[in-house]
């Protein structure tokens, strides 16, 4: 199989190559700036996947023969990949099927195993939907679980944290970077703080593993979920990391041959295995790097748009901020309108899980964004394969979709006589 | 030394070359098959399709179709997910059955290794909580094949739901899952010539399934996260495959396990073989050396290029007698003298050859240490 010729199938994600036959600079179209909701898998990940599939194809748990050694032996190699991304041991990573899974049994486990005791757990409510929702089945087994609102910037406010943390609080689960607005966590000083009081720290990490440096020694992280789909590795994989000393103890929510330490059963998947460690080494090798180059590219794509185009909103904070994300919205235009005059942008007005749904994101609702606004929010994931060709291109895209929607508007047209729409008085029908 | 020989299919299978190409080219496509850009929209509907074509392949309503991380997963989404009271498992099921309920009831087998209906029937009859029952097609170390469909018929007199593992049984026997009638089967790829971390459970529109893994809402609020688009590919291309290869590799392979045991048999009339009464899946054989430990001819089997398995792959590789030949009432010095050898779509006539000489060879040093 030609792993090159592969990649560029999907000509849009190509390594910045032009369209050959079209205008000057043109990038192919469509451009996919949707990094945040899943990325296309490194052909160098591909390419050491591949050979777990087919002549070392083992069950790295047979542990009576050659094939099964050599599977464990890659297994063994990825979860030391893995582990040194986060400054971890590799006797605490757990592979999972990705980061739902991770973020269930982080959650539920802990809590099913110390609610006992301990019955209370926090999480944000800008949390990723799956943290939600474990949390909300919880609430249905008896457990109490705080909501905590976020600051104006998406950050979590301390104080109101310190204040919420009781001594019946197991768990503080708290995302290290939100997918919809890409903050960053003060995650050093939530550990340090969930240390003191007793309560262990969860951080869905599914964004920031490979994109922003973690150490869960130096943050005091007592347990993070992984996503391989995330950063550049194959989909279906995932890992938990689960620290040892003091050793966090949670209940399995998949039980079976008692593979992973007991912590999760099933056959463990060697070549998606092997390609969530390589995609780890690679994103560590390239990490500082990566990192300078998408924020440039982001800044570029921020100051292009707002030098040319008045009455467009940052959403969370501009400064703790995953390089590759920008999420804006767009006052006097209509969210569906704009989704349509930039469908040569593959980008998302939501996170992926929800983004068919027509509801306003409640990310932003929690951040105070008006309903209106919120509605024509944009999220643009720059990655790995984003070129600049591509941002100068989405730039002119966005900046003359939002100039014809707003041409067309007649709340433009009176905010432009200085007119204040909120004073309008709307006839009743 | 020789290429090894591999013959522990029921362990896990080398993917087929249709399969693995179907991954390589999923693998790149950047699309999250719940955005709803064209990326994100290719990607949807190349999983719908493999959805169809999977469904089609154990002639199985689509719609009912779940993708999982696996059996493992699907055992437990099926068992956790309906939510029954009571739980009656065959006492031969996988771990990954007897695990998400420790505290479940064991339906006895006979020595023949098929589940005993009539024990079934009478468990059922002597407690009326709404049951569970889990049953699977064809046993993972003896290729026993359970009456599953008797046993759905005495279940739906009692009101009881049926699970079904029907995880060796895809593409080693007929498997039609609209005709068996079971409420909720579940199926791995990686035992067919799939990609390991991916599988599903079938569950009928008549089940209402509790999920195990919150979130996003995917598979219709059954299974919640992102989907295993390569995986999930893979498996409906060796599904197909698989399925559409059943009757000719359960015949060929058939020849071979036989003539495997007809050599057995010759050279060691005191082997014992498992099951052989009982309708078998063709590539299955389980048999016990008397006075040589299950351990000591697999380690010998292995340095000399062959692999098989003493009982199932799984957990921490501690050897302990299997439970399976224990249920069937096979007494424990004999069962921890067993093997298994489970070939598959890459087995061929040298590999018996390979298989004889290497066993025959370690038996004289083994019984003289």
């Amino acid at each position: 199989m030609n792993v090159e010729a592969t990649t560029v199938v999907n000509g849009a994600v190509g390594k910045g190559g032009l369209d050959n036959g079209g205008g000057r600079n043109r990038p192919h179209t469509p451009i996919y700036l949707d990094y945040q909701a899943t990325t296309p898998t490194d052909p160098r990940v591909v390419e050491a996947m591949l050979p777990y599939f087919t002549e070392k194809f083992g069950n790295p748990h047979s542990r009576n023969h050659a094939f099964g050694w050599e599977a464990e032996e890659a297994v063994e190699k990825a979860r030391e990949q893995v582990a040194a991304i986060i400054g971890a041991d590799p006797r605490e990573i757990v592979f999972t099927s990705g980061a739902t899974e991770s973020n269930n049994l982080a959650i539920k486990g802990v809590m099913r195993f110390h609610k006992d005791r301990k019955n209370h757990m926090i999480t944000l409510v800008t949390e990723h939907k799956c943290v939600l929702d474990s949390a909300r089945h919880l609430e249905m087994e008896g457990v109490e679980v705080t909501y905590l609102p976020v600051q104006q910037n998406g950050l979590v406010d301390m104080a109101v944290l310190a204040a919420a943390i009781t001594p019946k609080t197991a768990l503080v689960s708290i995302m290290a970077a939100n997918n919809e607005i890409g903050v960053i966590q003060p995650l050093a000083e939530i550990g340090k703080l969930c240390r003191s009081r007793g309560a262990y720290f969860h951080t869905d990490a599914a964004q920031a593993v490979g994109k922003i440096p973690l150490d869960v020694e130096a943050m005091h992280i007592d347990l993070m979920s992984i996503s391989g789909h995330k950063i550049y590795g194959p989909k279906g994989m995932g890992a938990l990391y689960v620290r040892r000393k003091p050793r966090v103890r949670l209940e399995a929510l998949i039980h079976g041959g008692g593979q992973e330490r007991g912590m999760r059963s099933g056959t463990l998947p060697t070549p998606l295995v092997v390609g969530l460690g390589e995609a780890c080494a690679i994103a560590m090798k390239e990490m500082p790097a990566e990192a300078e180059r998408l924020k440039v590219l982001r800044e570029r794509l921020y100051d292009g748009i707002t030098r040319r185009l008045p009455e467009v909103f940052l959403n969370g904070d501009h400064e703790h901020r995953l390089p590759g994300n920008l999420n804006l919205s767009f006052a006097y235009v209509e969210g569906e309108g704009l989704m349509m005059g930039i469908k040569e942008l593959s980008v998302s007005s939501g996170s992926a899980c929800t983004s068919a749904s027509l509801e306003p994101s409640y990310v932003l609702r929690a951040l105070g964004v008006e309903e209106e606004l919120a509605h024509t929010s944009i999220r643009f994931g720059l990655g790995r394969f984003t070129t600049e060709e591509e941002i100068d291109y989405a730039v002119e895209q966005v900046v003359s979709a939002v100039s014809r929607l707003r041409e067309l508007s007649p709340l433009w047209e009176m905010a432009q006589e200085g007119i204040d729409i909120k004073s309008i008085k709307w006839a009743e029908h | 030394m020789n290429q090894p020989v591999y013959m522990d299919y029921n362990a896990t299978a080398p993917v087929f070359p249709a399969a693995a190409a179907a991954m390589g080219e999923a693998l790149t496509i950047a699309g999250n098959p719940s955005s709803v850009h064209g990326f994100g929209r290719a990607a949807h509907k190349a999983m719908e399709d493999a959805r169809e074509r999977l469904a089609a392949a154990i002639e199985a309503d689509a719609r009912g179709i779940v993708f999982t991380s696996g059996a493992t997963e699907a055992n437990n989404l099926a068992i956790h997910g309906a939510g029954r009271p009571r739980i009656l498992v065959s006492a031969i099921e996988h771990d990954s059955v007897r695990g998400v309920s420790p505290t479940a009831e064991l339906v006895p087998v006979h020595r023949s290794g098929e589940v005993d209906l009539a024990a079934l029937e009478r468990m059922l009859g002597a407690d009326r909580r709404p049951a569970l029952v889990s049953l699977m097609l064809a046993n993972n170390e003896t290729g026993v094949v359970q009456p599953v469909a008797d046993a759905i018929e005495i279940a739906q007199r009692y009101g009881a739901l049926v699970h079904c593992d029907a995880v060796q049984a895809l593409g080693r026997m007929l498997l039609n899952v609209a005709a068996l009638g079971a409420d909720l089967v579940s199926l791995s790829a990686h035992k067919i010539g799939g990609p390991a971390g991916v599988g599903a459970l079938y569950v009928k529109d008549t089940v209402a399934l509790k999920p195990v893994l919150a979130g996003g809402g995917q598979e219709r609020g059954r299974r919640a996260g992102t989907e295993n688009l390569p995986g999930i590919l893979g498996f409906a291309a060796a599904a197909e495959i698989a399925v559409a290869q059943q009757p000719a590799e359960a015949a060929r392979l058939g020849a071979l396990r036989d003539d495997l045991e007809a050599r057995i048999g010759a050279a060691r009339p005191d082997a014992t073989l498992f099951g052989i009464e009982s309708p078998r899946l063709a590539n299955t054989s389980c048999v016990a050396l008397p006075g040589v430990a299950s351990e000591r001819q697999v380690i010998a089997l292995d340095l000399a290029g062959v692999a098989v398995s003493a009982g199932a792959a799984c957990s921490s590789g501690k050897v302990r007698a299997s439970a399976v030949l224990g249920a069937m009432g096979v007494p424990a010095a004999l069962a921890a003298s067993a093997i298994r050898v489970s070939l598959g779509w890459q087995s061929k006539a040298e590999d018996i050859d390979r298989f004889m000489a290497a066993w025959t060879g370690i038996l004289s040093p083994l019984l003289a240490a």
